[in-house]
């Protein structure tokens, strides 16, 4: 499923226009990356939780040419399944 | 800085004060959303939303593993996961942000 499908979804199913429900989708979207960005947590109950993991630097290597590389500190949003949504994609 | 938790709740307030609909509505339309997601991946598909992430069923197979506490053998039987990658926007974004 992409964005367009999600958006088809919700306008049918909630009777609302094509318009109305990407804007409603989109809205959900700024609002969990703006979330993200500034380093806070999302918890959807039911389907899962995200939090920011930072990462330490570390000495690497290119896989491709074995060449030593310094890997620069970075942070990743992590998500977390829910234990409803685990627990049912099991099933 | 104080860190804060972003809630379905929140996600419904947002969608009142900036879209105009009702409270009601707006945790409904969250509901929906995110019961649309949830149903996709139930069914073993994957959801891709460009500027935020994507959301993958894996299927792990059963393997052999070791109940650390006993020192056990066991089988651990297959499963499936749900992974989530950030879109490559997203994550630039959440690296180049000054907090921390």
């Amino acid at each position: 499923m992409n964005i367009s499908e999600l958006i088809e979804a919700m306008a049918l199913e909630m009777d609302m226009t094509p318009t109305e429900a990407g804007e409603m989708v989109n809205t959900i979207l700024d609002s969990m990356s703006t979330t993200l960005i500034s380093g806070n947590t999302i918890e959807i109950r039911g389907f899962g939780s995200f939090v920011i993991k930072n990462y330490e630097s570390y000495r690497g290597r290119n896989p491709k040419t074995g060449e030593k590389i310094e890997v620069p500190p970075k942070r990743l949003p992590f998500f977390k399944v829910g234990k409803e949504l685990r627990e049912r994609v099991n099933n | 800085m104080k860190r804060s938790n972003l809630t379905r709740k929140d996600l419904a307030k947002t969608i009142n004060e900036d879209l105009g609909f009702s409270q009601r509505s707006a945790g409904e339309l969250v509901d929906s959303v995110f019961a649309s997601l949830r149903q996709t991946l139930i069914q073993g598909d994957s959801v891709k939303l460009v500027q935020f992430g994507t959301f993958t069923v894996r299927k792990k197979s059963s393997r052999v593993g070791r109940n650390p506490r006993t020192g056990e053998t066991m089988e651990i039987s297959k499963r499936s996961m749900v992974t989530f990658k950030a879109s490559k926007g997203l994550r630039e974004k959440i690296n180049s942000s000054d907090d921390e």
